[in-house]
C-alpha cells in the first residue's frame, strides 16, 4: 500500500516536472498569423486551392526552416464563406492577435480599411481590395502588392495593342468589359475609359448581376451582336466557367478572351473542355510544380501527410497564388525582424516591414522561386508596387506562359491612384493623417 | 410559486389594460434593461460586443419591422433587405448633404424614405394576397438592389461603389467610423432599438395595430367593420418599412462602418429576416428578438465559442458543424412548436404561473 502510494507520488512527481519542461517548449516564441479563408460557399472553388497553397508555403517554411529565423508562425484560417458580415467577425476576432490581416475579398478589405487605421493593423490584400490603397501616403496601413485591378486593365489594353501590332492600331476597335455587376467587377472601368478615349478605342460594357453569374445567356446574345475584337472578364466564382462555356458555345475567338488574374483558375478553363484551348488570363505568379519552392512543399509537407491538397492539385494557378501570398508575409516578416532586430514582431513592425519589402530577382532564387513571379518592391508612397505581369494562355491541360513579362502603364494608373485616394481621405472626414514615419531605405 | 399574480388586484382600467400586467414581468423587464445597460458593456468583450449584441439588435429591429407587416397584419414581404437597403443609403445621402446634423436624427429620418417606398411597393397588396404579394414584393427587392448597383449617385460616385462611413459624434464621442469604439455604438443602438420598440409596441396594442389584426384574420370582415384596407396594408406596409430602414441604417453605419453595401442588401438577408420572424413567432415583438437571436447570435456563438471552449473545431469544419447544428435546431423548434419560440416563452410562463402543484 505504502509503496504504491509512493510510487504514485513519484509518478505523479515525474509527471509534473516533465509538465514543467514542456512548459518552455509550448510557450516557445511563436508569430500568429490569421488568413480569411472561405472552403465554403459559392466561391470555395477558388477558395480552397488559395487556402491550400497559404497554408502550405506557411508550414512548409516552419517544417525545413524551423519557422522564420527560427520563430514559428502559429497559422489560422479564419472561415468567411466570402461573405462580408464573417469577415468583419473574422477582423474583430483576430485583430488583437495577428500580425497582418489577410482579407481575401474586396467586401472584406473596404470594409476593413478604415477600422485598420484606428486598429493599427497592416492589411494585406494581395492584387485585389481599394485600388486607390496604393498611396501609401494617405493609407500607411494597406498594402495591395504586386499590382491593382487598375494596372491590370491596362495591361489588357497593352495586350491588345501587342496583338494588333502596336498602340495606335487600337483606334477604331472594340473591347468588350464582362464584369460582376460589383464593386470588384466595376474597378477597372475609370482607367479603361479613359485609354478608351486616348487611343481611340471603343469599350463596351456587358456586366453580370451576381445571381446571375451562371445564367449569362442574353449577355452573350449581346456580345454577338456587337462583335468585340477583345473580351476582358472581370469575373470571380462561378462567372468565370460560364463566361469560357458561353465563349465556347458562342463561337467567340476563344484567344480573343482575356481574364484578369482571379478569372484564371484551372477549373474556370477546365470548364469549357478541349475548346477552351487557347483561353487567356493575366497572371503575376508562374503555374506548374517546376520550382524548388513547389518541390520543397511536396517534399516537406504534402508528401508528410500536412496537406489537405491532393498531390495533383499542387502547382495549379491559384494554388501558387496562395504560395505567392504567403511567400510575401514570409518575406515581411524577415524584413521587419531585419529592421526591428527582434525575433517576435508585432503589427506596427510588420507594417515597417511590408512598407520596406524588396524581393529582388536574387532573393527569388534564394528561396526557390526564380521565375516563378517578378520581383516585388514596395516604398513609403507606393504601396503596390504596379509590377509586371504576363498573359497567361490554357493549353488544354494547364496555364502556360505566354509572351514576356510586361509592365503597367504607371504613368496612366498612379494619377488616377492618387486623386482616388485624395477623394476617399476628403469623404471620410477626420481621416487620420500619416503619423508613421518612412524607413530610410524605402 | 414566485410567478403568480395572486394578490395583485387590477383598481382600475390602465392597470387592467398594462402590456404587463404582472409585477413580476414588469420586475423581469428592468432585470433585463439592466443587462443590456449595465452587465453586457462592463463583462463584455469588444468582440462580443462588435460581433455579438450589435448585429444582434440590428436584426432584432429588422425583425420587429418584418414582424408588423407578416406577423401583425398577414402580408408576406421578401423586401426587407431592400428596404432596409433604402434606410442605409438615404443615410448617407443625407449625411453628406447635412454633415453637421446629428447622426441619430439622420438615422430616423432615413427611415421616412424607407417608408414611402415602402408604401409605393405595398399598393399591390391591395389586390393581391399570399403568395403572389411575396412574388411583388421580390420585384422590390430585385429592382432596388439593382439600384443600389446602377445609381452612382447613391454611393456618391465613389470608385469603389462602396459606401463610406464618415465619423459623426454625439456630444462630442464619435459613434460612427472606425474611431467610434463598440461600447458606444452598443448604447447607441441599445437606445435605438429600446424606444423603437416600445413604439411598436404601443403601435401594436393600439387602434392601428388592432385593425391591422383584424385584416390579418379576416379583411373581408374587417372591411365590414369599418376598417379601410388601404389605410390599415398600407400603413403596415409604412411601418414595418420604416423600422427596416432604420435597421438598415444602423446596420451600415454602427455595425459594418461602410463597404459593398449593395452585396449586404440580398435576398439572402430578406429570407434570413424572415426566417427570425417565423422562428421567433408570427405576431409578437419578444419572438422577434428571440429570433434575431437564434438565427444571428447562435451561428457566430457556436463558430467562435466552440473553439474558445476547447472544442478543437476550426475554419472550414466550424463554419459546416455550424451550418447543421443551427439547420438541425431550426426543423426540431418547428417540431417541437411550431409558433415560434414566443409560443414556446409563453408556455414557459404558463406553467410557471401553476407551479409546483399543475392543475
Amino acid at each position: 500500500m505504502k509503496t504504491s502510494n509512493l510510487m504514485k507520488g513519484a509518478a505523479l512527481g515525474a509527471l509534473l516536472a516533465s509538465a514543467a519542461a514542456i512548459v518552455p517548449a509550448a510557450a516557445q516564441e511563436t508569430i500568429y498569423f490569421s488568413n480569411n479563408a472561405y472552403r465554403t460557399g459559392p466561391f470555395s472553388g477558388s477558395g480552397i486551392p488559395i487556402g491550400d497553397g497559404m497554408r502550405d508555403y506557411i508550414t512548409m517554411i516552419n517544417e525545413r526552416d524551423g519557422g522564420v529565423n527560427g520563430v514559428k508562425i502559429v497559422y489560422e484560417e479564419c472561415e468567411t464563406g466570402y461573405d462580408t458580415k464573417k469577415s468583419i467577425e473574422c477582423y474583430e476576432q483576430v485583430k488583437s492577435k495577428t500580425i497582418v490581416y489577410s482579407p481575401w475579398s474586396t467586401g472584406a478589405t473596404l470594409a476593413a480599411i478604415p477600422r485598420a487605421h484606428v486598429d493599427k493593423l497592416p492589411i494585406l490584400s494581395m492584387a485585389y481590395g481599394l485600388s486607390a490603397s496604393a498611396d501609401g501616403t494617405n493609407f500607411p496601413w494597406v498594402f495591395i502588392p504586386p499590382l491593382t485591378y487598375w494596372d491590370g486593365a491596362s495591361l489588357m489594353v497593352k495586350h491588345m495593342a501587342a496583338e494588333l501590332g502596336g498602340l495606335d492600331k487600337l483606334k477604331g476597335k472594340k473591347l468588350g468589359l464582362i464584369h460582376l455587376d460589383a464593386p470588384f467587377g466595376k474597378e477597372p472601368i475609370p482607367v479603361l475609359e479613359s485609354l478608351a478615349k486616348k487611343y481611340g478605342f471603343e469599350l463596351k460594357l456587358y456586366p453580370v448581376a451576381a445571381a446571375d453569374m451562371q445564367n449569362q445567356g442574353s449577355l452573350w446574345l449581346s456580345i454577338r451582336r456587337d462583335r468585340p475584337d477583345f473580351l476582358y472578364n472581370q469575373g470571380w466564382g462561378a462567372m468565370n466557367p460560364t463566361a469560357v462555356k458561353e465563349a465556347v458555345k458562342n463561337n467567340f475567338p476563344i484567344s480573343k478572351l482575356v481574364g484578369v488574374w482571379w478569372a484564371g483558375g484551372d477549373d474556370d478553363a477546365r470548364a469549357g473542355g478541349p475548346e477552351a484551348k487557347g483561353y487567356k488570363s493575366l497572371n503575376f505568379n508562374a503555374a506548374g510544380q517546376n520550382f524548388p519552392v513547389i518541390q520543397d512543399i511536396l517534399k516537406f509537407v504534402v508528401e508528410k501527410g500536412k496537406s489537405t491538397t491532393p498531390k495533383e492539385k499542387v502547382g495549379e494557378n491559384l494554388y501558387n497564388r496562395g504560395v505567392y501570398n504567403s511567400m510575401l508575409v514570409v518575406e515581411a516578416i524577415r524584413t521587419a525582424q531585419k529592421l526591428t532586430g527582434k525575433k517576435v514582431i508585432n503589427p506596427e513592425d510588420m507594417r515597417r516591414g511590408l512598407e520596406s519589402l524588396n524581393v529582388d530577382e536574387a532573393r527569388l532564387k534564394e528561396i526557390g522561386m526564380a521565375g516563378f513571379a517578378s520581383p516585388v518592391k514596395i516604398s513609403c508612397a507606393d504601396h503596390s508596387g504596379h509590377h509586371k505581369a504576363y498573359v497567361a494562355e490554357w493549353d488544354g491541360t494547364k496555364w502556360t506562359q505566354k509572351g514576356e513579362w510586361i509592365e503597367p502603364m504607371k504613368d496612366e494608373v498612379r494619377p488616377l491612384i492618387e486623386a482616388n485616394a485624395k477623394d476617399y481621405v476628403e469623404k471620410a472626414g477626420n481621416w487620420p493623417k500619416r503619423a508613421e514615419s518612412c524607413e530610410k531605405s524605402s | 410559486m414566485l410567478y403568480r399574480e395572486a394578490g395583485q388586484y387590477k383598481s382600475n382600467y390602465a392597470s387592467d389594460m398594462a402590456v404587463f400586467p404582472l409585477r413580476e414581468d414588469r420586475i423581469g423587464l428592468g432585470v433585463m434593461l439592466a443587462i443590456a445597460l449595465v452587465a453586457i458593456p462592463f463583462l463584455g468583450n469588444d468582440f462580443f460586443i462588435a460581433s455579438v449584441m450589435i448585429p444582434f439588435l440590428v436584426f432584432s429591429l429588422a425583425a420587429i419591422g418584418l414582424n408588423i407587416l407578416t406577423g401583425y397584419t398577414g402580408l408576406i414581404s421578401l423586401g426587407t433587405a431592400a428596404f432596409m437597403g433604402v434606410g442605409a443609403y438615404s443615410c448617407y445621402k443625407l449625411t453628406t448633404f447635412f454633415p453637421h446634423v446629428n447622426i441619430i436624427v439622420l438615422i430616423l429620418v432615413s427611415g421616412l424614405f424607407s417608408a414611402g417606398i415602402g408604401v409605393l411597393f405595398g399598393l399591390p397588396s391591395l389586390r393581391i394576397k399570399g403568395f403572389y404579394l411575396a412574388v411583388a414584393t421580390l420585384a422590390a427587392q430585385f429592382f432596388l438592389q439593382w439600384a443600389f448597383v446602377r445609381v452612382p449617385w447613391l454611393f456618391n460616385y465613389n470608385a469603389s461603389g462602396a459606401i463610406e462611413v464618415p465619423q459623426r459624434t454625439l456630444f462630442g464621442l464619435p459613434i460612427t467610423g472606425a474611431a467610434a469604439t463598440a461600447e458606444t455604438r452598443y448604447f447607441v443602438c441599445l437606445g435605438l432599438v429600446v424606444v423603437m420598440t416600445w413604439f411598436a409596441s404601443n403601435l401594436v396594442h393600439g387602434r392601428l395595430g388592432r385593425s391591422w389584426m383584424a385584416v390579418r384574420d379576416m379583411d373581408i370582415a374587417a372591411e365590414l367593420m369599418g376598417i379601410k384596407l388601404l389605410n390599415a396594408k398600407l400603413g403596415a406596409f409604412a411601418v414595418s418599412s420604416y423600422f427596416a430602414g432604420v435597421a438598415g441604417a444602423m446596420m451600415i453605419f454602427f455595425w459594418y462602418g461602410g463597404g459593398e453595401a449593395a452585396d449586404v442588401f440580398s435576398i439572402r438577408l430578406s429570407f434570413n429576416i424572415l426566417f427570425m420572424v417565423i422562428i421567433g413567432g408570427l405576431g409578437s415583438l419578444i419572438g422577434s428578438f428571440f429570433g434575431a437571436a437564434f438565427l444571428s447570435v447562435l451561428p457566430t456563438a457556436l463558430k467562435f465559442g466552440l473553439p474558445a471552449l476547447g472544442v478543437p473545431l476550426t475554419g472550414a469544419t466550424a463554419e459546416h458543424v455550424t451550418f447543421m447544428l443551427v439547420g438541425a435546431l431550426i426543423i426540431l423548434f418547428l417540431i417541437v412548436e411550431p409558433h415560434g419560440l414566443a409560443r414556446l416563452w409563453q408556455i414557459g410562463k404558463q406553467k410557471l404561473r401553476t407551479w409546483p402543484f399543475p392543475y
